[in-house]
């Protein structure tokens, strides 16, 4: 992306992808998170979920070998992987409730230092896109969001506490922006790893809440 | 069997006796198990006041298809259910909007799961039930909750149909559905909580038996009145979507 500092949409991506361990149940969202399936994790086998029923599709169908009649959430005529297998909405769903999914990974407007985010609804907005983010949010085991470090005016995205609707409140275990690698840890957001090219005191500038930074903070590897 | 047959010869034949004021639901998920036709055919039926469920209000994706959207812009529309009452990119207008912010057509937003869980809820013979989703959130302020377990969760109705409408790959004449890859999505739920369950067949509907019993993905005791999506231009199928610009 033109004008903002760090990392780019894909490498935010491939960030969170390589936090997916062998054999997880993973569900992406629309735009940025989509993109983690280009990600090369090696021989982790992960399989994809999606909102519609599709359990362990894969990437998306060479033009002409397209089925119309499957896609995944972002509507994209995508494959599937063997071992696929296809449920209705309310099973699918019931594996998103049942604790069945090990990550979700969403985008966002804001994450605030306690875990809460929001990401359906901006403010003055009547009505909203919920989708399956509210089902995603409050059952999956883990919820990785990724966004933008500050918004276009340069305001925080990571904020002690969200001024938008929240789509669920104490979830996010995981935040990557173009930035760096977040946690939240209810005071503030742990700096996990820094993106090339951004400063500690550039980071804290632009963050809400107290920021931490690990022990022995490392550059994030984009090279995969 | 002495059952009254549930061909019916043409879109407009299944939907000619839907009223004023009736709640429809409407499968699909993108394109796919989205009945185009008996959408087109509601259109030119004309019933008005109507409630329609469905995930979208339709409209984000190029080109268009027949959606819910046409029907509220054809003011049919009294009132949607739906998981998207607006984009999921915020500055994309959808052909709903301004009819919601005007006021003209009430929304209820729902979240997906919970949307398709109503309707299977309503489809068992369950009148509610508790779900963690949407606690905590501006959907929940003023409802009933309760701690189960030490979690909270919300109380949410079963959401009883009058008719569904969806789409299937294979029918035989008992009723009996088979659905293709994602096709399925609410097809299955919907047909359930349906007073009267009208579906779209993309092949030649078969003899009953001719889809094995096992192999059933709908049973047929849901499905009450069937069409055969004729050849294109006749019938209307899924394209392939345009990609958007960024």
């Amino acid at each position: 992306m033109s004008g903002t500092k760090g990392l780019n949409r894909q490498q935010m991506a491939d960030r969170v992808a390589r936090e997916f361990q062998d054999g997880w149940i993973v569900n992406l969202g629309v735009g940025i998170p989509t993109m983690c399936s280009n990600t090369d994790i090696g021989d982790r086998d992960i399989t994809y979920h999606s909102e519609n029923g599709v359990i362990g599709y894969g990437g998306v169908a060479a033009e002409g070998h397209e089925d119309l009649n499957l896609v995944n959430a972002g509507g994209q005529n995508v494959t599937l992987k063997p071992g696929a297998a296809v449920v209705h909405h309310a099973d699918s769903f019931g594996v998103i409730r049942g604790g069945h999914i090990d990550a979700t990974v969403m985008g966002a407007y804001q994450v605030s230092m306690t875990g809460d985010f929001a990401n359906w609804k901006l403010k003055g907005q009547k009505g909203g896109g919920i989708g399956g983010a509210m089902d995603l949010a409050a059952c999956a085991r883990r919820v990785f969001i990724i966004l933008e470090h500050v918004t276009r005016d340069g305001s925080a995205r990571l904020v002690t506490a969200c001024d938008l609707p929240v789509t669920a409140r104490g979830v996010v275990t995981l935040v990557a922006t173009n930035y760096g690698l977040f946690e939240p840890t209810r005071t503030g957001f742990l700096l996990r790893e820094i993106a090339p090219g951004l400063t500690v005191d550039e980071i804290r500038a632009t963050t809400g809440g107290m920021l931490t930074v690990t022990h022995g903070l490392r550059e994030i590897s984009i090279s995969g | 069997m002495t059952q009254k047959t549930k061909l019916r010869s043409s879109f407009a034949e299944a939907v000619a006796d839907i009223p004023d004021g009736s709640t429809i639901a409407f499968g699909g998920f993108a394109m796919p198990g989205t009945p185009f036709n008996l959408i087109k055919a509601l259109m030119d039926q004309g019933a008005k006041r109507l409630t329609l469920v469905a995930n979208t209000t339709g409209g984000a994706q190029q080109p268009r298809m027949p959606d819910i959207g046409m029907l509220v812009e054809n003011g049919q529309v009294a009132k949607v259910i739906c998981a998207f009452t607006a984009a999921t990119r915020p500055t994309d207008k959808l052909p709903f909007t301004p009819y919601y912010e005007s006021g003209e057509v009430e929304a209820e937003l729902v979240p997906q799961g919970t949307l398709a869980e109503r309707m299977r809820a309503a489809g068992a013979g369950i009148p509610a039930f508790y779900t963690p989703t949407a606690v905590g959130t501006e959907l929940a302020e003023g409802r009933e909750t309760r701690v189960i377990n030490g979690r909270e969760y919300l109380l949410e109705y079963a959401l009883p149909l009058d008719y569904a409408f969806i789409r299937a790959r294979t029918a035989d004449t008992a009723g009996n559905l088979r659905f293709h890859r994602s096709q399925r999505n609410f097809g299955p739920v919907m047909a359930t909580a349906a007073r009267v369950t009208i579906a779209e067949i993309d092949e030649p509907i078969i003899a009953a038996g001719g889809i094995d019993p096992d192999d059933v993905h709908t049973a047929g005791i849901y499905v009450h009145r069937l069409v055969q999506v004729p050849p294109a231009p006749d019938g209307l199928w899924p394209t392939k979507r345009q990609e958007r610009k960024r």
